[in-house]
């Protein structure tokens, strides 16, 4: 029931702000986050590490279209939820800066989207899943549509039609392996891997296809990454956050969850591609950001170039690389929402996301340059900072894979370095300019944003284990992770 | 049966209420009446009823498409008010419920005969209506071609009938189908014929590519309430009409329509889509809208022409709701800004937040988002179709449902971001009242699909 909860709660939520509008609706919306962040919590104190799916709650939803209001929590689903009710409140937070139109829509929308992403995190019904993950799109694009930026009607229509239909596609494969299921059929999670698995090699190949153009567009890995630099740029801040810090997760979990349990020898076949293109995903996009202009796009390219690490890492089908891209996701999550936090900082004091005309900041506000370079620091995966241990095991497993494509991969981190210590030295260092002279350092509820923040990428970072001991069952499962690697974690 | 004839009854009464001045109450009435019409629907549920030796059938499946004709009539008298209210009220709202009677008998005929009588009940009623709006030249256009294009149509359907009765001796249709049935394969070559001529007949009613033509021009002429009244209470009619046809009588010769049938279901979906993205004005885009969803009907249908009938409820249900939303927004602002093109949606959302949602929330059903009903709809064509091996047809429907995609949101585009123009719409609380209730319809069909679906069972 408490899954239940986690998924209706926002929904309810954003109903009741939806039609009451009140005056102060950010203070609502926070109120309602964070209750749904202390019941995730009690959710993951009452989560058994050793076992799998908890939690769990089916009953019939439309029963003739074989749809089941079937969800769980097991330790992957958890991990992705408590990111959600984690950062959820922390980007309602970080726009008590901004005043925005009509503030009970947008609100709403926020917690609309909530829902559907737990949704998407727990539903171990095929269909089901599909509806979240539908779901999650139209909230976001009228998010991005109504408080975006210049020319943000194309796009966010670029944007919306292109996941759209990636996951149309997604959806007639699992319509397809719908049928493949023996009886009267079902969309039941554990039923479609078996489904899955019975097919022909060559079908195996078509579904993998079918389905990682779905998830590669969401995350989004190299060649179908094209709506993302705009889309971010133009998205309101919070709109990038949860399009970024959750809303890619959604790609990733759909590889961990549904690819690569379902056609397992599909994977195996066609994964070696799939890397080589996440792998050029990476240098590609580390080299556009290096020469970027403007900070919210340099970011985003950074964001594909991370995200094509974790999916490299992860269709290595390694036990090592699957631990890898758990940590990653979360530490990724969190610290691409405190730079788009920290940009939109800069932009409210100076209005400009241009590199060039910033500089001298740390002189007039070191409280942010220190905040700032402990969060950079994640990014580049310094020893010691959550970004570390994620890019490790993920580099990890790409060199037991294959040397040469680990190397290239770990280019990652030198281009990462550069153009991340670009920025800092661009806006933070150097002289005090017109623009930056008056700027003022951090405020109290920017503080309270960024220092669990600046904690929590730390504290990951240091002591990685309650979050890898999480998943680890999961990874162990057979069903999930087909390939048996010989190396262990500990 | 006891719904046609309060219909008809009420079609009489409003003749009656020039004479007895009851105008003010008029729309009240119909709509009361109509709604007794489908509780009689519930009452006569489960009965197998034939009528008039045999011509007509109340069987579930035109029962139940009885009561979706009934619910949509209220619904649409709610929304159009404003149509009757300038001049020749009665005689406009007798028309109209003659129309809808011609409907409940093209969802019931079990005789050849009476399928003539019913598409030329709804027929000439929906001439007249077409040109109701005598002042303007569009609505003449669309009264003169929709007339002419009909008796074209009927033509080829009564040419058709005859055919099948010289090869069959009957004109019941079940009669025809035990006949086909036994004479499996020693039909004349004229029976064919006939079949051929009934299904183009057909096609001009239903508005299949390529007999669509005169769709987008009449609907874009006729005033926006006969528009709404067309793509939604006419289409359920013509479409279950096609079924009775096909699936009841000609089943059985099935490899004779069948390939027929997917080259006009695929150049449906294609042509009307993409038609549609060129449009500027939003009700001549709404009507080629309209004609590219009989190309998902006609693909649900080819999936399992004797096992469809649910599938086909549930996608005229949703497609209905969703089509009043759509239209009864398209009548307040074509009221308010005295303009149907995209432009005229600019800003509504600051302009008034409720037409707004409502817009999109109906467009969203109409383009196949989940959870809306539309979504459901295509679903079940999509899962069908893919059960029974039609999986080129299928990637041509996604597609064109990505295309679907483009033009619905290019008014919504318009509704959220672009600057308001023009007065802000004031609604009354009537009009606020449907809004609402279309909203919670359309979600409810979506969210709740079961029941609907299992109505007519599999």
């Amino acid at each position: 029931m408490l899954t239940l909860f986690l998924i209706f709660f926002p929904l309810l939520a954003s109903l009741v702000l939806l039609l009451s509008r009140p005056q102060n609706a950010k203070l609502w919306a926070f109120i309602a986050s964070i209750i749904e962040l202390v019941v995730s919590l009690v959710v993951a104190f009452q989560f058994e590490k050793n076992e799998t799916t908890q939690f769990a709650f089916n009953t019939p939803w439309i029963e003739s279209l074989g749809l089941n209001l079937s969800v769980g929590i097991d330790g992957i689903s958890l991990l992705l939820v408590l990111l959600t009710t984690v950062l959820v409140p922390f980007i309602i937070l970080s726009s008590f800066n901004n005043s925005y139109n009509k503030p009970a829509t947008f609100y709403g929308l926020i917690l609309m989207m909530q829902m559907a992403l737990v949704g998407v995190f727990v539903a171990l019904n095929g269909l089901l899943f599909y509806l979240f993950w539908e779901m999650a799109l139209i909230p976001i694009y009228f998010i991005c549509l109504i408080w975006g930026g210049e020319s943000r009607g194309r796009i966010t229509f670029k944007f919306f039609v292109y996941t759209l239909a990636g996951s149309l596609f997604m959806l007639v494969t699992l319509v397809y392996l719908y049928f493949q299921t023996p009886g009267s059929h079902s969309f039941d999670i554990l039923t479609l891997y078996e489904a899955g698995r019975a097919l022909p090699l060559a079908e195996q190949g078509w579904i993998f296809w079918a389905m990682f153009i779905a998830f590669a567009i969401k995350m989004p890995v190299f060649p179908f990454h094209t709506w993302q630099p705009d889309t971010y740029t133009v998205a309101p801040t919070q709109g990038t956050m949860l399009l970024s810090g959750i809303m890619l997760k959604m790609g990733i979990y759909g590889l961990i969850r549904w690819l690569i349990p379902l056609v397992p020898a599909g994977v195996q076949q066609w994964g070696y591609t799939a890397i080589i293109l996440s792998v050029i995903g990476i240098i590609y996009a580390s080299c556009i950001a290096i020469v970027q202009k403007d900070i919210k796009r340099l970011i985003a390219y950074s964001s594909i170039a991370h995200v094509g690490l974790i999916s490299a890492g992860l269709l290595t089908l390694n036990r090592i690389g699957m631990q890898g891209a758990m940590i990653q996701m979360i530490s990724h999550g969190i610290i691409v929402f405190a730079l788009f936090y920290i940009v939109d900082i800069i932009f409210q004091r100076t209005k400009t996301h241009t590199l060039s005309e910033l500089g001298g900041i740390k002189n007039v506000a070191p409280l942010l340059a220190t905040v700032f370079t402990v969060v950079m620091l994640g990014s580049v995966a310094l020893p010691l900072t959550s970004g570390f241990v994620g890019e490790f095991l993920l580099l990890n497993s790409l060199f037991q894979y294959q040397a040469i494509i680990g190397a290239v991969a770990g280019l990652t981190i030198i281009l990462g370095a550069v153009y991340m210590l670009t920025t800092f030295q661009k806006s933070m260092s150097g002289e005090t300019n017109g623009v930056t002279k008056t700027f003022t350092d951090l405020t109290d509820h920017e503080k309270m944003v960024l220092y669990p923040v600046v904690v929590i990428i730390i504290v990951m970072g240091v002591y990685p284990d309650p979050i890898l001991s999480i998943s680890e069952s999961v990874v162990n499962n057979p069903l999930v992770l087909f390939s048996e690697s010989t190396a262990s974690l500990k | 049966m006891n719904s046609l004839y309060v219909i008809c009854g009420l079609g009489i009464v409003s003749l009656m209420a020039e004479i007895a001045s009851l105008r003010k109450w008029l729309t009240a009435v119909l709509i009361a009446g109509l709604a007794v019409a489908a509780a009689l629907v519930i009452v006569d549920w489960g009965t197998d009823v034939s009528y008039f030796s045999g011509m007509i059938v109340f069987d579930k499946f035109s029962l139940a498409f009885t009561g979706l004709i009934s619910i949509v009539s209220v619904l649409w008298f709610w929304m159009s008010d404003e149509y009757f209210q300038d001049t020749h009220q009665t005689d406009k709202s007798a028309l109209v419920l003659f129309a809808i009677a011609g409907a409940v008998i093209m969802a019931s005929f079990n005789n050849m005969a009476m399928l003539f009588l019913g598409i030329e009940i709804l027929s000439i009623s929906l001439y007249a209506l077409a040109g109701s709006r005598k002042g303007s030249l569009f609505s003449n256009e669309a009264a003169f071609k929709y007339f002419l294009m009909g008796s074209f149509a009927t033509g080829f359907l009564l040419l058709g009938i005859a055919l099948v009765y010289g090869a069959t001796g009957s004109f019941h249709i079940n009669v025809i189908s035990d006949f086909v049935l036994i004479h499996k394969d020693g039909l004349p070559t004229f029976f064919y014929a006939g079949v051929i001529l009934m299904f183009i007949g057909l096609a001009f009613k239903i508005s299949a590519v390529p007999f669509h033509f005169w769709a987008p021009d009449v609907y874009g002429g006729s005033p926006t309430s006969i528009t709404a009244f067309m793509s939604t209470v006419v289409k359920i009619a013509a479409i279950s009409a096609f079924y009775r046809v096909f699936s009841f009588a000609f089943a059985e010769v099935e490899s004779s329509w069948l390939l027929m049938i997917e080259v006009v279901c695929i150049l449906t979906l294609v042509v009307a889509n993409v038609t549609a993205v060129y449009q500027n004005d939003a009700k001549r885009m709404l009507a080629y809208s309209s004609v590219g969803h009989v190309g998902y009907i006609l693909l649900g249908f080819l999936a399992d022409p004797i096992t469809s009938s649910s599938l086909i409820l549930y996608y005229l249900s949703a497609y209905a709701v969703s089509s009043l939303g759509a239209f009864a927004v398209l009548g307040i602002v074509e009221r308010e800004q005295k303009d149907l093109s995209v432009d005229s949606f600019n800003g509504l959302f600051k302009r008034n937040p409720l037409l707004a949602v409502a817009m999109t929330i109906a467009l969203l059903s109409l383009a196949g988002i989940p959870p809306l009903p539309g979504f459901f709809a295509k679903y079940m064509v999509f899962a069908l179709a893919l059960e029974n091996g039609f999986t080129g047809l299928v990637i041509v429907a996604v597609i064109t449902s990505l295309i679907g995609v483009y033009y619905y949101f290019r008014i919504i585009i318009a509704m959220f971001m672009k600057e308001p123009v023009g007065v802000s719409a004031q609604l009354s609380a009537s009009e606020n009242a449907l809004a609402i209730l279309l909203i919670v319809l359309t979600l409810l069909i979506g969210i709740f699909p079961d029941w609907l679906i299992s109505l007519l069972g599999s």
